[in-house]
């Protein structure tokens, strides 16, 4: 479910600057770029304004965002709301000690890595990525920041594709 | 705001920084600034420092190179009112990009940038959480160039004053923070 009504103008000038690429990144896939919406300073701050919006007041100490997309609306909302920024990255990219969560892909898996003791026990975390499609990343996300200890209390996304039924 | 502030400031900054010794190979001290991330103050403070270089200087360029310049760079362009352009691995990208090669100490990368992110004439800053040699920033420097962009400054968190990065960089300006010797 949408977070606003559609009536917030600031949402229509945020959807008009995604532009969709198509057969991107591979033949029949439609792909929608955020890009472009980076390019637009006002679009770019009602986005993170809206989250900022919606997170400011629920006692959120941790915004974890995905790698790589989640690291551009992550940090900025972290930073407005007073909350730690985590990435969560692709194997390898930590350097300190990590947990790993495995998930799978259309074909094959890979897999998501957060730094131990980013996050304490009982903290209230949001996680960041651009885009939601069939959700085997936030849930892997999710699961990290869940086996920490930490309480997710919502995923955030500039972009849903509902058709891929992610709930 | 008085240069004790500053320099509090970012011997704030340095203090949290991590270095976790032989990553990604045996005798690499790795600067991790994943735990200044974790000191909200401290990553304030650090984006701060860049916004008030920054602001008044008629940038409208923040160019971000993946994956840790997305951390800083958007940060620095909400505040100073900029846009934020990606510079990304070979593949990333969707759309038409320019590209350009560069070399790694074994072989060679590729970075890119969507055409028409930016325009000829346009004022821009480079930013990254570190310099070492100065490859990366040598390219993305290269790829703005390119179109007609005028690079003011590239702009890291920590230099690696040894491995002469800002040498790389030619008669461009490099500022940085922390210098990690």
């Amino acid at each position: 479910m949408s977070a606003f009504r559609e009536e917030d103008p600031r949402i229509n000038s945020i959807r008009t600057k995604i532009r969709l690429v198509p057969n991107f990144p591979k033949q029949g896939i439609d792909f929608l770029d955020i890009t472009t919406l980076l390019l637009d300073p006002k679009a770019f701050k009602n986005t993170i304004d809206m989250f900022v919006e919606r997170y400011k007041n629920k006692n959120i100490s941790v915004v974890a965002g995905i790698e790589a997309r989640g690291f551009i609306f992550g940090p900025p909302i972290a930073l407005a709301i007073g909350a730690k920024f985590v990435p969560l990255r692709k194997p390898r990219k930590l350097p300190g000690e990590v947990i790993s969560e495995e998930y799978t892909l259309e074909y094959g898996s890979d897999c998501l890595e957060m730094h131990l003791g980013a996050v304490q026990r009982g903290e209230c975390a949001l996680v960041v990525d651009d885009l939601v499609a069939t959700g085997g990343t936030l849930c892997a996300a999710m699961n990290l920041l869940e086996r920490a200890g930490a309480e997710v209390v919502e995923c955030a996304c500039v972009i849903e594709l509902p058709a891929l039924k992610d709930r | 705001m008085t240069s004790r502030n500053v320099e509090d400031r970012i011997q704030k900054i340095s203090s949290v920084i991590r270095v976790i010794p032989d990553f990604p190979k045996p005798g690499i001290m790795f600067q991790d600034i994943t735990t200044l991330l974790l000191d909200t103050k401290a990553f304030k403070d650090c984006i701060d420092l860049f916004v008030e270089r920054y602001k008044d200087k008629n940038i409208s360029v923040v160019a971000g190179v993946e994956a840790r310049g997305f951390i800083f760079g958007p940060p620095i362009a909400l505040a100073i009112g900029a846009k934020f352009v990606p510079l990304r691995k070979p593949g990333k990208l969707p759309g038409e990009v320019i590209r350009e090669e560069y070399s790694l100490e074994y072989g060679e990368d590729i970075m890119e940038m969507h055409v028409g992110a930016v325009n000829a004439g346009e004022r821009a800053i480079i930013v990254d959480d570190l310099i070492a040699t100065g490859g990366t920033l040598r390219a993305a420097l290269n790829l703005l160039e390119h179109v007609g962009v005028e690079v003011v400054e590239c702009t890291c968190l920590i230099e690696l004053p040894e491995l002469k990065g800002r040498d790389r960089l030619g008669d461009k300006p490099l500022f940085v923070l922390v210098s990690a010797s």
